[in-house]
């Protein structure tokens, strides 16, 4: 398998990363060095093999949903790169 | 007192709690020798002001109880700190100032620690030399233009330099365990589990972990017990009995079995090497404990299904990052492109390489050639390691396939790089607890390491196999403080 441009360019926009032209032809090399190292999966007969998704393998605890951090709107919306005081601005979404 | 900060973290402890030495002093001195060594670009975000404030207040009302009575701690920026720029070295969380406090920091500060700084570190811990960060390369007190590994590199170089007297990392794939072999130090990576991953940077959450890097094995037993914790905030903290590590620290592995994985023995190993894992051997063995042979037959296949999951996880915990709530921003003609361009421009090439390695990997239609592949590989060396320990307490294998390599060495090669951590990435998959000790030296004089690995929450076994070995070794780290004038 092979990662052309054209699949470089569509997990670009599926990742949200805008790539430009001459740095897409390098990220498919890097991915294809990478992909045919992964590939090495393949020898790996796994048919009966259940998946790992979670090495605690334990049933979660649950918590009561409790507030712990008050009053802290003004401190949150420092870090934001622009708000208007109470909320999160945002490039126009609805015209 | 220009010896401080030739001493131990537990003789550090000592002191202060004999009243022989105060806190400030002890932040003082290695707050001097930071700002010495600024050409190791080994801090962030130094916090040395309010760390000297937070000495004074500790010394007018000392509590001596405490395991860190007033002892100075530079961590890595993974951690978010409290009113502390945290960066995790990377350009989109360049101006991060969190509200909260990261679990494992807040229990450094219970026990009476102070944050002298942030430490460099891999963009997102996502590298094996320190060279992904925004913030530059860091170097390696062992040689110049040498790196200090990663991706805790920050952490490892100041460590290494004298410029904090312990310090935490965390390791996704090696990233503490790499870093500590590189520079001649001790690192330990706990089972998954033992250490909250509330407020770490998450890079791969299913393979995450904090843990301790320090002078000596007795330093980690101390920082271990401070930074374990169960916590209700980590869902996938484990509530378990957490040892007395210091206290029950001893070099008797008399009886113990010690597994020796042969494919562990890969082609093109430096001699060295094989040489300093047979020392290894060696030193269990005049003990009195026993070398046995091991099989660990899906070794090869580790690496591979790790380039699969961490990224996967990555491409997955790092979709946050859209120049709303926080962190750098770009301006767009709307939305979606102020979304593409913020991520474009505020992630580094390896950061994007992975989101994007794990975009396509959990895309449809690829999800069950990939990622649910690679989840059954996991399960293949989980099990490997299960049956292992079946018939041994503990394996023993060297940390790093080779010693630390120059600056930009390998920068081009991304599977070269990766194939760095083809030692510790396996203990990653399997949850399990291990420790890198600094055994010896190669033909440049540079640190090689050997790692122990343990059964799932069996630190304290660990850290006294690698106490026994670190007795007769008598390693030496040498630094001769070529950056600083």
């Amino acid at each position: 398998m092979t990662i052309d441009l054209k699949t470089v360019k569509h997990i670009s926009k599926l990742s949200r990363i805008s790539i430009d032209d001459n740095k897409a032809k390098k990220l498919s090399d890097d991915l294809n060095s990478i992909f045919k190292f992964i590939e090495k999966l393949e020898e790996l007969d796994t048919e009966k093999i259940e998946p790992l998704t979670s090495i605690a393998e334990t049933n979660l605890k649950l918590r009561k949903d409790e507030i712990e951090s008050k009053n802290i709107r003004e401190d949150i919306l420092k870090n934001s790169p622009e708000d208007n005081k109470d909320f999160f601005v945002v490039p126009k979404v609805v015209e | 007192m220009s010896n401080i900060i030739d001493l131990k973290l537990f003789e550090l402890v000592e002191k202060i709690k004999k009243k022989e030495i105060s806190s400030q002093e002890v932040t003082k001195s290695f707050i001097d020798r930071s700002q010495k060594s600024k050409k190791l670009n080994s801090y962030i975000t130094e916090n040395f002001e309010n760390a000297l404030q937070k000495a004074k207040q500790f010394d007018e009302k000392p509590d001596f109880n405490k395991k860190l009575p007033g002892i100075p701690l530079a961590v890595k920026d993974l951690f978010c700190t409290k009113n502390i720029r945290t960066t995790a070295g990377s350009k989109i969380l360049e101006n991060f100032i969190p509200t909260y406090e990261s679990t494992v920091t807040k229990n450094i500060l219970n026990e009476g620690g102070i944050i002298i700084g942030k430490l460099n570190c891999d963009e997102f811990a996502m590298g094996s030399s320190n060279e992904t960060s925004f913030f530059g390369n860091v170097q390696n007190p062992i040689s110049e233009n040498l790196v200090p590994g990663g991706s805790s590199g920050g952490s490892s170089s100041a460590l290494a330099a004298k410029l904090t007297p312990a310090t935490i990392g965390t390791d996704t794939g090696g990233s503490i365990r790499q870093p500590a072999s590189f520079t001649g130090t001790v690192g330990l990576k706990p089972t998954y589990g033992s250490c909250s991953r509330y407020g770490i940077v998450a890079f791969a959450s299913s393979l995450d972990q904090a843990g301790p890097m320090t002078q000596n094995v007795k330093d980690c037993a101390l920082m271990l017990e401070v930074i374990s914790s169960y916590d209700n905030k980590d869902s996938t903290s484990v509530d378990f009995k957490r040892g007395q590590y210091l206290k029950d620290l001893n070099e008797n592995i008399k009886g113990k079995k010690i597994g020796i994985p042969k494919q562990y023995r890969v082609d093109g190993m430096p001699k060295e090497i094989d040489e300093l894992w047979k020392k290894g051997m060696k030193i269990i063995e005049n003990n009195g404990g026993e070398i046995i042979e091991i099989n660990l037959p899906n070794t090869n296949y580790a690496l591979p299904a790790y380039y699969i999951v961490a990224p996967a996880e990555a491409s997955s915990n790092l979709a946050r990052y859209d120049g709303v709530k926080y962190g750098f921003r770009s301006k767009g003609e709307n939305l979606i492109d102020m979304y593409e361009k913020t991520r474009s421009e505020g992630f580094g090439d390896e950061v994007k390489r992975r989101i994007m390695i794990g975009t396509y990997v959990l895309s449809s239609g690829y999800y069950d050639a990939y990622y649910l592949k690679a989840q059954k590989v996991r399960r293949l060396i989980k099990n490997d390691f299960d049956e292992a320990y079946k018939k041994v307490d503990a394996i023993l294998t060297p940390s790093t396939p080779s010693s630390a390599f120059k600056i930009g060495e390998k920068t081009n090669d991304p599977v070269s790089m990766y194939l760095n951590d083809i030692f510790t990435v396996p203990i990653n998959l399997a949850g399990l607890p291990a420790i890198s000790i600094p055994a010896g030296h190669d033909k440049s004089g540079y640190p090689l390491g050997l790692q122990v690995i343990g059964k799932a929450f069996d630190e304290q076994n660990i850290l006294n196999i690698a106490y026994s070995i670190e007795k007769n070794i008598n390693f030496k780290n040498n630094i001769n403080d070529w950056w600083i004038n």
